[in-house]
């Protein structure tokens, strides 16, 4: 049994979407410590997104391949979670310009691994068998992201009075931006019916609690629970997305079909 | 000399000089990345399997592996497999011995558990005891973490209190 294409494209967009964005500290990170655990973290998504990638260009046939999917489609094919498309700055306009935040950056690997390790867990046991093979090598390189981002949020929770705010700033822009883990999409739904998929609400209450816990030890308060509702999964994104795309896939784009 | 050897074991005596490219003294076989060499009508097939879903040393790793059975003459073909997944569990003990003189702390067993956060979260608590990780240089256990994450995917950064030395632990995966 194979999970549908768009669900395997939801699993690996929102990995080279994050991958993409946490590459750009490489070079930047505030100490080379960051800067190399954000590589690594990187490095391990779009891992991931090429496995996932390449298993859906083998179902897809013909021309398709992981360098297709990733560099040449658009804003509206791509159906990653908002969450992960977003700049590591607190909300603002695409074009704006800002110091990267680090705040940001770790409030959302922390926000969305801890969404992922419950995630990859149940897809261990997925019908599809690629699948549950791709789900049991990420879920060991997510709880090192997890834990990663953990161990940075309760530092800078629990910190000084301005990386206590600044965490606190970041976890009340990015909070509300996980009502869309929990509410179902067609891919989602098809890919539970056939047994490839699970279903992400009933792991709600373990994210909840995972995110509690850290919130609580690092001294950050939850921001209360909101309406907005993203849509990144059913491709309607934030205008974040296509800058994104635009450097990620330029090169690709100009010169198709390089190789080192 | 190898006249009485089967394709598939000549294969394998050509393979163990393979070794890491990130981590030269230990073999693809004692990592666990070389799975098995199977008799096929039009070849060899050679199953690997990836360390990290990222590591870059995959793509060399297969080119290696078809360089050295081409120029014995040997037709591979190199089958990557991701099930079962990689784990540092099935590192031997002489492999783990050779990292640790080369001075690359060897990996501890993997947690068992397989709920999916559990021990993540136990893991990074602060009333939790960090895992004792000895020098490979001193043998000292008086270690600390630099950095969860390191040179390669694979290690992350330690630094003895005792000696001083900065080392890399490959972690358990």
């Amino acid at each position: 049994m194979n999970a549908p294409i768009d669900y395997l494209l939801q699993l690996a967009d929102n990995a080279v979407i994050l991958g993409q964005r946490n590459a750009e500290w490489c070079g930047h990170a505030p100490v080379l410590e960051e800067d190399m655990a954000l590589a690594n973290n990187s490095l391990d998504l779009i891992g991931q997104a090429r496995l996932l990638y390449q298993h859906a260009a083998t179902l897809i046939g013909g021309d398709a391949s992981e360098d297709t999917l990733a560099y040449f489609r658009d804003v509206p094919d791509f159906k990653n979670y908002t969450l992960c498309e977003l700049p590591h700055l607190p909300l603002m306009s695409a074009t704006a310009c800002g110091d990267r935040d680090f705040a940001t950056t770790i409030a959302r690997n922390f926000l969305y691994s801890a969404l992922m390790v419950l995630v990859w867990d149940r897809l261990q046991g997925s019908a599809d068998a690629q699948l549950a093979a791709i789900a049991d090598k990420s879920l060991k390189e997510t709880r090192y992201h997890l834990r990663h981002a953990r161990d940075w949020l309760l530092r800078l929770g629990d910190g000084t009075e301005t990386s206590h705010q600044r965490m606190q700033a970041a976890i009340d822009a990015l909070l509300p931006y996980t009502s869309e883990f929990w509410a179902s999409c067609p891919q989602e739904q098809a890919a539970q019916a056939n047994g490839s998929g699970t279903d992400v609400a009933a792991l709600r209450t373990d994210w909840n609690t995972i995110v509690d816990a850290a919130l609580q030890e690092a001294t950050l308060t939850r921001p209360a629970d909101s309406a907005f509702l993203p849509t990144g999964k059913q491709g309607l994104h934030s205008e974040h997305l296509g800058f994104v795309l635009a450097e990620m896939q330029s090169l690709s784009r100009q010169h198709p079909g390089a190789t080192w | 000399m190898t006249t009485t050897l089967s394709r598939t074991e000549q294969a394998w005596q050509l393979l163990e000089g393979l070794s890491d490219p990130e981590i030269p003294v230990v073999t693809l076989r004692e990592l666990g990345i070389l799975r098995e060499v199977r008799e096929h009508p039009e070849g060899l097939h050679v199953v690997i399997t990836p360390t990290y879903s990222g590591c870059p040393a995959m793509g060399q790793i297969e080119d290696d592996v078809k360089a050295t059975l081409a120029n014995a003459g040997l037709q591979a073909t190199v089958i990557t497999q991701l099930a079962p997944a990689w784990t540092t569990d099935w590192m031997s003990e002489a492999a783990r011995e050779k990292l640790r003189a080369y001075g690359i702390a060897p990996p501890h067993a993997c947690a068992h558990e397989k709920t999916g956060a559990a021990s993540v979260v136990q893991f990074a608590a602060r009333t939790a005891t960090p895992e004792a990780v000895p020098c490979p240089q001193c043998g000292s256990g008086n270690t600390t973490e630099t950095s969860h994450f390191g040179s390669t995917a694979c290690k992350a950064l330690y630094r003895c209190l005792d000696c001083m030395e900065p080392f890399d632990y490959f972690k358990p995966y």
